[in-house]
């Protein structure tokens, strides 16, 4: 198909007008619970977007990172000390400069990757995770020196308005996201995306090529702890109400892992079917529970089927369709529309 | 002076030993990294749901011994089920699949010693206990406790063993043969089945005795898993393949995260011991990238 607008077809317009419809009005009028709000719409954007970020540096550039949390928590930590120190911030100045700190930062811990690859990488990734953690732990100044260790998070003002309600939360993380997803597209998309793909199909071949090592892996692991960083100040504020470094443990990064995964290496929309995945299956796990066993299942029980599901799948997918649950969709898409033109 | 060099001397002896418990959880990785250059990252899993089958096997009422043997053998199905459902379908595959489905499998193992055995925290009494040895402690004036002696004893047999193993046996022979180069391995008649078996039967046992050292000092809980996270600076350290690279690479983690939490901990207001090892590891790294022990690696296009 012809591009008609830079490299995107009909198609993809149609699409992105599609899903924009979907998202800035039809949810916010149709959708009156706010528990879809606050329990699913909300984290399952701020948890794309950080999986935005591990698609970055692991789907689209190869580096196997494991400390997506570490950054988040940055992020998170730094758009609190930037709203309660710095007077008249605008929340998305705040929301970048964060998301500019945790760069800083993934640049440091992405120094590893110019001399160790595969999981040697990931062992020094996992030192920023324990070492960002542990700093926010450790020195109060971070932390505002509240000693209950659990802070709550202000509101979110933007220009002189208040944003509290979960639609509204709800609308300023679409904004953030749909830029930030564009975004990523046009990266993935042109010189930064390919000087990526290369890096990560061979990279010594990129090298010889002309393709600078140094710059491109340090330029992945910036921009991926900046979505990261953004996605964890965004998670804190509109989700958990409250700022703990317990919240962005190895745990979560690994939960960013796995959306990353299963959503689909290298994919952007892949980003947002593993994030929704990885946060719809407990909920529906826990509703089986509940409605059709009437809560005979202890809830150990069910957390430990969410994590077998979750390792049968990784395992399942590795063998059957490495590409994650974003090709499986294109092959269902395929498939369809063959039988379609058939007739 | 005397007495601080004697604290020193604590610490390091101390450090040392808990270094020994991290070789013994790391000579599992190595075992499975050596025979099929495979990362296993569900080496803590493994750990985890070894020990905790273990108690859980005990609690109903087994002697030790029996409850030791079932383990085993019920390690050796794990690794048979591991090698016919998660590496044949994956043979051939590259190296970062495969780490990402053994991420996988340590998922379904914790998730399964979970389901079966609960999540409370369980206790391990080995009859070892984890006090200072009074007998060292009166005529060396060093506090060494009993488990961590214990542990240190275990894991020189376990690995003078594998060595032997490794370097003297048919089997060992037909180990290094496939890790260098499976293809070749297979064509010359060494069955690649069983000897994947075998590695992660005996990857399985080394997780069980890793779990019971750990279980005994710390309880037998989840924590485990995070743990043997520890084990990934002393790889990186003694070099993935090499038996001997993870005792030492043990103890160094073992020793210089101990004297750094005592003498630099304190400026940083404590705690370092969780990342210290890995930001050593970074440094170790960037110096010898395959470790004290590992064999250089060569890349070509």
């Amino acid at each position: 198909m012809k591009p008609i607008f830079m490299t995107y077809t009909k198609n993809d317009i149609k699409n992105f007008v599609v899903l924009m419809t979907l998202g800035f009005i039809i949810i916010p009028n149709f959708i009156s619970s706010e528990y879809w709000f606050t329990s699913i719409l909300i984290p399952w954007l701020c948890l794309a977007l950080a999986t935005i970020g591990q698609q970055i540096v692991m789907g689209y550039t190869g580096q196997l990172a494991l400390g997506a949390a570490g950054f988040m928590a940055a992020g998170a930590f730094a758009c609190f000390n930037l709203v309660l120190r710095v007077p008249g911030i605008p929340f998305f100045g705040a929301l970048i400069v964060s998301g500019l700190i945790a760069a800083a930062l993934g640049i440091l811990f992405g120094l590893p990757s110019l001399r160790v690859r595969g999981i040697y990488l990931m062992v020094a990734t996992l030192a920023s995770q324990f070492f960002i953690i542990w700093m926010i732990d450790k020195f109060g100044w971070f932390k505002n020196y509240d000693s209950s260790g659990i802070i709550t998070a202000q509101d979110i003002v933007i220009f002189g308005k208040s944003f509290t309600s979960p639609i509204a939360m709800y609308m300023v993380i679409l904004v953030v996201v749909t830029f930030l997803t564009l975004l990523a597209m046009n990266m993935a998309r042109g010189s930064t995306g390919r000087n990526w793909m290369a890096v990560r199909d061979m990279d010594i071949a990129a090298e010889s090529m002309g393709v600078s090592l140094l710059k491109t892996k340090l330029q992945a692991f910036a921009i991926s702890a900046f979505y990261c960083g953004v996605a964890g100040a965004l998670l804190a504020f509109c989700y958990l109400k409250s700022l703990e470094p317990v919240a962005f443990d190895i745990k979560l990064s690994f939960k960013v892992l796995f959306m990353c995964i299963l959503g689909g290496l290298g994919t952007i929309n892949g980003a947002f079917i593993g994030a929704a995945f990885i946060l719809l299956f407990p909920v529906l796990l826990n509703a089986v529970g509940n409605n059709v066993f009437h809560g005979a299942i202890d809830a150990t029980i069910i957390s430990s089927v969410e994590q077998i599901v979750f390792g049968v799948l990784m395992i399942v997918f590795m063998i059957y369709e490495p590409l994650g649950m974003a090709k499986l969709w294109e092959n269902i898409k395929q498939k369809i529309s063959s039988k379609i033109s058939k007739k | 002076m005397i007495s601080e060099l004697l604290f020193f001397m604590e610490v390091l002896v101390a450090g040392l030993l808990a270094g020994t418990m991290y070789s013994l959880v790391a000579l599992g990785f190595v075992l499975i990294y050596k025979a099929s250059s495979t990362f296993n990252f569900a080496q803590g899993a493994m750990v985890f749901f070894a020990v905790l089958t273990f108690v859980g096997f005990m609690e109903l009422g087994m002697p030790f011994v029996i409850a030791f043997i079932v383990t085993c053998l019920l390690m050796v199905v794990v690794g048979l089920s591991t090698e016919r459902f998660v590496l044949r379908p994956l043979m051939n595959q590259s190296e970062d699949t495969l780490l990402m489905a053994t991420i996988g499998l340590g998922y379904v193992l914790e998730g399964l010693a979970q389901a079966v055995w609960g999540v409370e925290v369980r206790r391990l009494d080995l009859g070892i206990g984890d006090f200072p040895i009074p007998w060292i402690a009166d005529n060396l004036k060093l506090f060494i406790s009993a488990l961590d002696l214990t542990a240190g004893i275990v894991s020189a047999i376990m690995i003078l063993g594998l060595t032997l193993l490794f370097k003297y046996t048919k089997i060992g022979l037909g180990l290094r043969a496939v890790a260098d180069d499976p293809g070749a391995a297979s064509s010359v008649g060494i069955p690649l089945k069983h000897i994947m078996l075998l590695v992660w039967s005996a990857a399985g046992v080394v997780a069980l005795v890793a779990g019971c050292m750990w279980g005994a000092r710390a309880g037998v809980q989840f924590a485990l898993v995070d743990l043997a996270l520890k084990a990934l600076p002393v790889l990186i350290i003694g070099g993935f393949s090499s038996i001997p690279g993870a005792i030492v690479g043990g103890l160094i983690i073992g020793a210089s995260e101990k004297i750094l939490e005592v003498y630099i901990g304190p400026f940083f207001g404590g705690g370092i011991e969780g990342w210290a090892p890995y930001v050593l590891a970074i440094f170790f790294l960037l110096y010898r990238p395959e470790g004290l022990f590992g064999e250089k690696i060569i890349r070509r296009v």
